[in-house]
Protein backbone atom coordinates (compact mmCIF):
# COMPACT_ATOMS: atom_id res chain seq x y z
CA UNK A 1 0.00 0.00 0.00
CA UNK A 2 3.20 2.23 0.77
CA UNK A 3 4.79 1.34 -2.38
CA UNK A 4 1.68 2.23 -4.70
CA UNK A 5 1.50 5.51 -2.24
CA UNK A 6 4.88 6.48 -2.79
CA UNK A 7 4.41 5.94 -6.90
CA UNK A 8 1.49 7.65 -6.85
CA UNK A 9 1.91 10.65 -4.51
CA UNK A 10 5.25 11.01 -3.24
CA UNK A 11 7.20 10.27 -6.50
CA UNK A 12 5.58 12.43 -8.57
CA UNK A 13 5.50 15.24 -6.23
CA UNK A 14 8.88 14.56 -4.85
CA UNK A 15 10.09 14.89 -7.94
CA UNK A 16 8.42 18.13 -9.10
CA UNK A 17 9.22 19.60 -5.73
CA UNK A 18 12.94 19.08 -6.53
CA UNK A 19 12.47 20.12 -10.30
CA UNK A 20 10.81 23.34 -8.95
CA UNK A 21 11.84 24.17 -5.47
CA UNK A 22 15.73 24.86 -5.62
CA UNK A 23 18.42 23.13 -3.96
CA UNK A 24 18.29 26.87 -1.37
CA UNK A 25 14.66 26.95 -0.63
CA UNK A 26 14.46 22.73 -0.32
CA UNK A 27 16.87 23.23 2.40
CA UNK A 28 15.51 26.32 3.53
CA UNK A 29 12.27 24.18 4.73
CA UNK A 30 14.18 21.06 5.78
CA UNK A 31 15.96 23.33 8.30
CA UNK A 32 12.61 24.96 9.40
CA UNK A 33 10.77 21.53 9.55
CA UNK A 34 14.17 20.34 11.65
CA UNK A 35 14.50 23.65 14.17
CA UNK A 36 10.99 23.07 14.89
CA UNK A 37 11.69 19.46 16.19
CA UNK A 38 14.18 20.60 18.62
CA UNK A 39 12.30 21.01 21.44
CA UNK A 40 10.79 17.35 21.28
CA UNK A 41 14.61 16.22 20.39
CA UNK A 42 15.99 18.01 23.48
CA UNK A 43 13.10 16.43 25.94
CA UNK A 44 14.35 13.13 24.33
CA UNK A 45 18.08 14.08 25.08
CA UNK A 46 17.05 14.25 28.94
CA UNK A 47 15.14 11.08 29.03
CA UNK A 48 17.86 9.16 27.81
CA UNK A 49 20.25 10.63 30.58
CA UNK A 50 21.91 12.92 27.77
CA UNK A 51 22.67 15.64 29.13
CA UNK A 52 25.55 17.08 26.86
CA UNK A 53 22.91 16.36 23.47
CA UNK A 54 20.50 18.16 25.52
CA UNK A 55 22.58 21.09 26.06
CA UNK A 56 24.02 21.11 22.67
CA UNK A 57 20.59 20.79 20.60
CA UNK A 58 19.12 23.41 22.81
CA UNK A 59 22.12 25.78 22.07
CA UNK A 60 21.22 24.93 18.42
CA UNK A 61 17.56 25.85 18.59
CA UNK A 62 18.52 29.04 20.51
CA UNK A 63 21.10 29.90 18.02
CA UNK A 64 19.24 28.60 14.58
CA UNK A 65 15.32 30.67 16.08
CA UNK A 66 17.24 33.69 16.25
CA UNK A 67 20.16 34.50 14.28
CA UNK A 68 18.98 31.57 11.52
CA UNK A 69 15.95 33.45 11.13
CA UNK A 70 13.15 31.55 13.32
CA UNK A 71 14.70 28.04 11.82
CA UNK A 72 15.64 28.51 8.10
CA UNK A 73 19.20 29.13 7.89
CA UNK A 74 21.49 26.55 10.03
CA UNK A 75 23.98 28.93 11.76
CA UNK A 76 24.71 26.17 14.54
CA UNK A 77 25.23 23.84 11.55
CA UNK A 78 27.37 25.91 9.64
CA UNK A 79 29.40 26.43 13.18
CA UNK A 80 29.84 22.49 13.89
CA UNK A 81 27.34 22.39 16.14
CA UNK A 82 25.77 19.43 14.03
CA UNK A 83 22.62 17.89 14.22
CA UNK A 84 22.25 15.06 16.29
CA UNK A 85 18.54 14.27 16.15
CA UNK A 86 17.13 11.43 18.54
CA UNK A 87 13.41 10.54 19.17
CA UNK A 88 11.16 8.47 21.69
CA UNK A 89 11.81 5.41 19.61
CA UNK A 90 15.58 5.29 20.92
CA UNK A 91 14.63 6.71 24.43
CA UNK A 92 12.31 3.21 24.45
CA UNK A 93 15.36 1.79 23.35
CA UNK A 94 18.21 3.33 26.22
CA UNK A 95 15.29 2.03 28.07
CA UNK A 96 15.96 -1.16 27.60
CA UNK A 97 12.20 -1.86 25.55
CA UNK A 98 12.38 -5.00 23.21
CA UNK A 99 12.17 -3.81 19.45
CA UNK A 100 8.99 -5.44 19.06
CA UNK A 101 7.42 -6.64 15.32
CA UNK A 102 8.01 -4.77 12.42
CA UNK A 103 5.24 -2.86 11.40
CA UNK A 104 4.15 -0.61 8.09
CA UNK A 105 2.11 2.71 9.81
CA UNK A 106 0.15 3.84 7.01
CA UNK A 107 1.85 7.19 5.24
CA UNK A 108 4.75 7.11 7.96
CA UNK A 109 5.61 4.20 6.16
CA UNK A 110 8.33 1.11 7.80
CA UNK A 111 8.95 1.20 11.41
CA UNK A 112 8.36 -1.63 14.31
CA UNK A 113 6.28 -1.66 17.29
CA UNK A 114 8.63 -0.12 19.64
CA UNK A 115 9.36 2.65 17.11
CA UNK A 116 5.57 3.20 15.86
CA UNK A 117 4.53 3.87 19.96
CA UNK A 118 7.76 6.42 19.97
CA UNK A 119 6.45 8.04 17.02
CA UNK A 120 2.68 8.61 18.78
CA UNK A 121 4.19 9.84 22.00
CA UNK A 122 6.65 12.19 19.88
CA UNK A 123 4.09 13.68 18.11
CA UNK A 124 1.69 14.00 20.92
CA UNK A 125 4.00 15.52 22.78
CA UNK A 126 5.88 17.90 20.58
CA UNK A 127 6.27 20.78 22.47
CA UNK A 128 6.41 22.85 18.93
CA UNK A 129 2.57 22.05 18.95
CA UNK A 130 1.56 23.47 21.86
CA UNK A 131 3.52 26.16 22.18
CA UNK A 132 2.87 27.84 18.55
CA UNK A 133 -0.67 29.07 17.66
CA UNK A 134 -2.98 27.39 15.47
CA UNK A 135 -1.74 29.32 11.81
CA UNK A 136 2.13 28.41 12.62
CA UNK A 137 0.94 24.52 13.74
CA UNK A 138 -0.33 24.68 9.96
CA UNK A 139 3.12 26.18 8.37
CA UNK A 140 5.02 23.30 10.62
CA UNK A 141 2.89 20.70 9.09
CA UNK A 142 3.34 21.86 5.87
CA UNK A 143 7.13 21.77 5.85
CA UNK A 144 6.88 18.34 7.67
CA UNK A 145 5.26 16.87 4.48
CA UNK A 146 7.75 18.68 2.50
CA UNK A 147 10.71 17.44 4.42
CA UNK A 148 9.26 13.71 3.15
CA UNK A 149 9.02 14.84 -0.43
CA UNK A 150 12.76 16.29 -0.52
CA UNK A 151 14.33 12.72 1.99
CA UNK A 152 12.63 11.09 -1.20
CA UNK A 153 13.88 13.44 -3.77
CA UNK A 154 17.68 12.92 -2.45
CA UNK A 155 17.55 9.16 -2.10
CA UNK A 156 15.34 8.42 -5.04
CA UNK A 157 18.27 6.57 -6.71
CA UNK A 158 18.51 4.13 -3.78
CA UNK A 159 14.74 3.72 -3.20
CA UNK A 160 14.41 2.88 -6.88
CA UNK A 161 16.78 0.58 -7.41
CA UNK A 162 16.31 -1.24 -4.04
CA UNK A 163 12.37 -1.30 -3.94
CA UNK A 164 10.78 -0.82 -7.55
CA UNK A 165 13.36 -3.03 -8.55
CA UNK A 166 12.60 -5.90 -6.41
CA UNK A 167 9.87 -8.73 -6.41
CA UNK A 168 9.09 -8.57 -2.90
CA UNK A 169 8.99 -5.00 -1.81
CA UNK A 170 7.57 -5.21 1.92
CA UNK A 171 10.60 -7.74 2.75
CA UNK A 172 13.10 -5.31 1.11
CA UNK A 173 11.67 -2.26 2.88
CA UNK A 174 11.32 -4.12 6.41
CA UNK A 175 15.00 -5.08 6.19
CA UNK A 176 16.10 -1.67 4.97
CA UNK A 177 14.61 -0.01 7.90
CA UNK A 178 15.59 -2.53 10.15
CA UNK A 179 19.07 -2.55 9.53
CA UNK A 180 19.37 0.90 9.44
CA UNK A 181 17.37 1.74 12.29
CA UNK A 182 19.29 -0.79 14.27
CA UNK A 183 22.56 0.53 13.02
CA UNK A 184 21.53 3.61 14.32
CA UNK A 185 20.14 2.82 17.64
CA UNK A 186 23.82 0.92 17.90
CA UNK A 187 25.85 3.94 16.84
CA UNK A 188 27.21 2.02 13.97
CA UNK A 189 27.71 -1.46 12.32
CA UNK A 190 26.87 -4.38 15.15
CA UNK A 191 30.40 -5.99 14.70
CA UNK A 192 28.39 -8.80 17.01
CA UNK A 193 26.39 -9.93 14.49
CA UNK A 194 28.18 -9.31 10.88
CA UNK A 195 27.65 -11.73 8.02
CA UNK A 196 29.85 -15.10 8.08
CA UNK A 197 28.77 -17.11 5.45
CA UNK A 198 31.82 -19.13 5.87
CA UNK A 199 31.05 -20.59 8.74
CA UNK A 200 27.93 -22.23 7.86
CA UNK B 1 51.94 -53.05 22.45
CA UNK B 2 51.42 -50.73 25.02
CA UNK B 3 54.18 -48.65 24.52
CA UNK B 4 53.35 -48.64 21.38
CA UNK B 5 49.97 -47.58 21.94
CA UNK B 6 50.86 -44.70 23.89
CA UNK B 7 53.07 -43.49 21.60
CA UNK B 8 50.48 -43.62 18.84
CA UNK B 9 47.95 -41.86 20.42
CA UNK B 10 50.68 -39.62 21.47
CA UNK B 11 51.99 -39.62 17.62
CA UNK B 12 48.67 -38.45 16.68
CA UNK B 13 47.45 -35.66 19.25
CA UNK B 14 51.22 -34.35 18.29
CA UNK B 15 49.96 -34.79 14.93
CA UNK B 16 46.80 -33.05 15.43
CA UNK B 17 48.22 -30.54 17.78
CA UNK B 18 50.66 -29.61 14.27
CA UNK B 19 47.37 -29.65 12.08
CA UNK B 20 45.68 -27.13 14.22
CA UNK B 21 48.63 -24.67 14.68
CA UNK B 22 48.99 -25.53 10.91
CA UNK B 23 45.58 -24.18 9.61
CA UNK B 24 45.37 -21.42 13.12
CA UNK B 25 48.41 -19.94 10.80
CA UNK B 26 48.11 -20.29 6.84
CA UNK B 27 50.99 -19.06 5.21
CA UNK B 28 50.05 -16.28 3.43
CA UNK B 29 47.38 -14.95 6.67
CA UNK B 30 45.64 -12.30 5.58
CA UNK B 31 46.34 -8.98 7.73
CA UNK B 32 44.54 -5.20 7.80
CA UNK B 33 47.81 -3.92 5.56
CA UNK B 34 46.40 -6.67 2.69
CA UNK B 35 42.79 -5.90 3.73
CA UNK B 36 43.15 -2.67 3.36
CA UNK B 37 45.05 -2.71 0.39
CA UNK B 38 42.64 -4.76 -1.53
CA UNK B 39 39.79 -2.76 -0.97
CA UNK B 40 41.75 0.76 -2.02
CA UNK B 41 42.47 -1.45 -5.54
CA UNK B 42 38.65 -2.00 -5.16
CA UNK B 43 37.84 1.69 -5.40
CA UNK B 44 40.36 2.79 -7.21
CA UNK B 45 39.10 1.18 -10.30
CA UNK B 46 35.40 1.39 -9.08
CA UNK B 47 36.23 5.71 -9.68
CA UNK B 48 37.62 5.10 -12.92
CA UNK B 49 34.65 2.99 -13.97
CA UNK B 50 32.39 5.40 -12.63
CA UNK B 51 34.45 8.38 -14.21
CA UNK B 52 35.33 6.47 -17.62
CA UNK B 53 32.39 8.24 -19.24
CA UNK B 54 31.88 4.55 -20.80
CA UNK B 55 28.79 4.02 -22.26
CA UNK B 56 26.00 1.73 -20.12
CA UNK B 57 26.83 -1.56 -21.28
CA UNK B 58 30.86 -1.00 -21.58
CA UNK B 59 30.32 -0.13 -17.81
CA UNK B 60 28.00 -3.21 -16.62
CA UNK B 61 30.94 -5.48 -18.10
CA UNK B 62 33.93 -3.59 -16.57
CA UNK B 63 31.79 -3.96 -13.10
CA UNK B 64 31.59 -7.70 -13.73
CA UNK B 65 35.08 -8.50 -14.45
CA UNK B 66 35.52 -6.09 -11.16
CA UNK B 67 33.40 -7.71 -9.07
CA UNK B 68 34.68 -11.73 -10.23
CA UNK B 69 37.77 -10.35 -9.23
CA UNK B 70 37.57 -8.43 -6.11
CA UNK B 71 34.98 -10.57 -4.83
CA UNK B 72 34.57 -14.12 -3.54
CA UNK B 73 31.40 -14.55 -6.18
CA UNK B 74 30.72 -18.26 -5.71
CA UNK B 75 30.34 -17.52 -1.89
CA UNK B 76 28.15 -14.47 -2.02
CA UNK B 77 26.08 -16.87 -4.51
CA UNK B 78 25.60 -20.06 -2.38
CA UNK B 79 24.79 -17.59 0.86
CA UNK B 80 22.19 -15.37 -1.21
CA UNK B 81 20.27 -18.70 -2.46
CA UNK B 82 19.97 -20.18 1.59
CA UNK B 83 18.52 -23.63 2.05
CA UNK B 84 18.24 -24.21 -1.92
CA UNK B 85 21.85 -23.87 -2.74
CA UNK B 86 22.04 -27.78 -0.74
CA UNK B 87 19.43 -29.17 -2.83
CA UNK B 88 20.91 -28.08 -6.14
CA UNK B 89 23.00 -30.18 -8.39
CA UNK B 90 26.39 -29.39 -8.91
CA UNK B 91 25.49 -28.25 -12.57
CA UNK B 92 22.82 -26.46 -11.28
CA UNK B 93 25.18 -24.58 -8.76
CA UNK B 94 27.95 -23.69 -11.39
CA UNK B 95 24.86 -21.96 -13.62
CA UNK B 96 23.87 -20.43 -10.96
CA UNK B 97 26.75 -18.81 -9.84
CA UNK B 98 27.65 -17.59 -13.44
CA UNK B 99 23.73 -16.25 -13.67
CA UNK B 100 24.08 -14.46 -10.09
CA UNK B 101 27.60 -12.32 -11.39
CA UNK B 102 25.75 -11.05 -14.11
CA UNK B 103 22.60 -10.29 -12.22
CA UNK B 104 24.93 -8.47 -9.76
CA UNK B 105 26.98 -6.90 -11.87
CA UNK B 106 23.80 -5.17 -13.75
CA UNK B 107 21.96 -4.25 -10.33
CA UNK B 108 24.84 -2.74 -8.50
CA UNK B 109 26.51 -1.10 -11.67
CA UNK B 110 23.01 0.48 -12.46
CA UNK B 111 23.46 2.25 -8.85
CA UNK B 112 27.23 2.93 -8.87
CA UNK B 113 26.36 4.99 -11.82
CA UNK B 114 24.65 6.94 -9.87
CA UNK B 115 28.26 7.82 -7.90
CA UNK B 116 30.29 9.66 -11.37
CA UNK B 117 32.05 12.41 -10.27
CA UNK B 118 31.81 11.17 -6.75
CA UNK B 119 34.70 9.78 -4.71
CA UNK B 120 35.08 6.87 -2.29
CA UNK B 121 38.14 6.74 0.15
CA UNK B 122 39.38 4.25 2.37
CA UNK B 123 39.12 5.37 5.93
CA UNK B 124 40.22 2.51 8.75
CA UNK B 125 40.55 -1.29 8.92
CA UNK B 126 39.52 -3.60 11.45
CA UNK B 127 40.15 -7.50 12.12
CA UNK B 128 36.58 -8.83 13.69
CA UNK B 129 35.86 -12.56 13.56
CA UNK B 130 35.32 -12.99 10.15
CA UNK B 131 37.78 -11.84 8.54
CA UNK B 132 38.25 -7.92 8.35
CA UNK B 133 36.09 -5.14 8.00
CA UNK B 134 37.14 -2.15 5.78
CA UNK B 135 35.20 1.19 6.50
CA UNK B 136 35.04 3.67 3.36
CA UNK B 137 33.06 7.13 2.61
CA UNK B 138 31.66 7.89 -0.28
CA UNK B 139 31.09 11.62 -1.08
CA UNK B 140 28.58 12.22 -3.84
CA UNK B 141 27.43 15.41 -5.45
CA UNK B 142 24.42 16.98 -4.03
CA UNK B 143 24.22 14.34 -1.40
CA UNK B 144 25.85 13.78 2.04
CA UNK B 145 28.66 11.37 2.48
CA UNK B 146 27.74 8.04 3.20
CA UNK B 147 29.52 4.58 4.77
CA UNK B 148 30.20 1.51 2.92
CA UNK B 149 31.88 -0.94 5.53
CA UNK B 150 33.42 -3.93 3.14
CA UNK B 151 33.80 -7.46 4.93
CA UNK B 152 36.84 -9.18 3.52
CA UNK B 153 38.50 -12.47 4.18
CA UNK B 154 41.14 -15.11 2.68
CA UNK B 155 39.00 -18.29 3.55
CA UNK B 156 38.50 -18.98 -0.36
CA UNK B 157 42.31 -19.10 -0.66
CA UNK B 158 42.60 -15.98 -2.04
CA UNK B 159 42.02 -11.92 -0.31
CA UNK B 160 38.61 -11.60 -1.33
CA UNK B 161 35.14 -9.60 -0.07
CA UNK B 162 32.19 -11.01 0.33
CA UNK B 163 29.85 -8.50 1.50
CA UNK B 164 29.53 -4.50 1.70
CA UNK B 165 27.74 -2.99 4.13
CA UNK B 166 25.76 0.79 1.98
CA UNK B 167 25.10 2.57 5.15
CA UNK B 168 24.51 -0.54 7.41
CA UNK B 169 22.35 -2.18 5.00
CA UNK B 170 24.20 -5.41 4.14
CA UNK B 171 24.23 -6.71 0.61
CA UNK B 172 24.34 -10.37 1.56
CA UNK B 173 21.16 -10.35 3.54
CA UNK B 174 19.56 -8.11 0.46
CA UNK B 175 19.88 -10.39 -1.84
CA UNK B 176 19.43 -13.89 0.41
CA UNK B 177 15.80 -11.55 0.36
CA UNK B 178 15.43 -10.34 -2.96
CA UNK B 179 16.63 -14.48 -4.30
CA UNK B 180 14.38 -15.85 -1.66
CA UNK B 181 11.58 -13.72 -3.44
CA UNK B 182 12.25 -14.88 -6.30
CA UNK B 183 12.72 -18.25 -6.33
CA UNK B 184 9.33 -18.22 -4.79
CA UNK B 185 7.45 -16.71 -7.16
CA UNK B 186 8.63 -19.10 -9.80
CA UNK B 187 7.92 -22.11 -7.29
CA UNK B 188 11.23 -22.69 -6.36
CA UNK B 189 12.22 -23.40 -10.36
CA UNK B 190 15.41 -23.02 -10.28
CA UNK B 191 16.78 -23.48 -13.55
CA UNK B 192 13.54 -20.66 -14.08
CA UNK B 193 15.53 -18.62 -11.65
CA UNK B 194 18.72 -19.16 -13.39
CA UNK B 195 17.89 -18.09 -16.87
CA UNK B 196 15.67 -15.20 -15.75
CA UNK B 197 18.82 -14.04 -13.52
CA UNK B 198 21.08 -13.25 -16.64
CA UNK B 199 18.11 -11.10 -18.80
CA UNK B 200 16.84 -9.37 -15.76
CA UNK B 201 17.22 -5.79 -15.72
Amino acid sequence: MNKALDKALFKPASKAYGAVAPGVVATGVDNFANNLSLPGVVVNDLLQFKIGDAFHNTFRFALNSTVGLGGLIDVAGQNKLNARPTDFGETLFVWGVPEGTYVEMPVFGPSTQRDAFGFVVDFAFDPANSLIGKKQRQVGTAAKILKKADDRNKFSGLVESVLYDSEDSYAQSRLLYLQSRRRELHGGIDEQNLEDPYAN
Amino acid sequence: MRTSSVLSRRATLGFLAAATAFLASPVSALNDQEASALIGKLVDDLNSIINSGKSESAMFDDFERMFARYADVPIIAQSSLGAAWRSASSSQKSAYVKAFQVYMARKYGKRFREFIGGKITVNATKQVTSGYLVNSTAKLAGSAPFALDWQVSDKSGQDKMFNLYIEGISLLATERTEIAAMLDKRKGDLNQLISDLKSIN
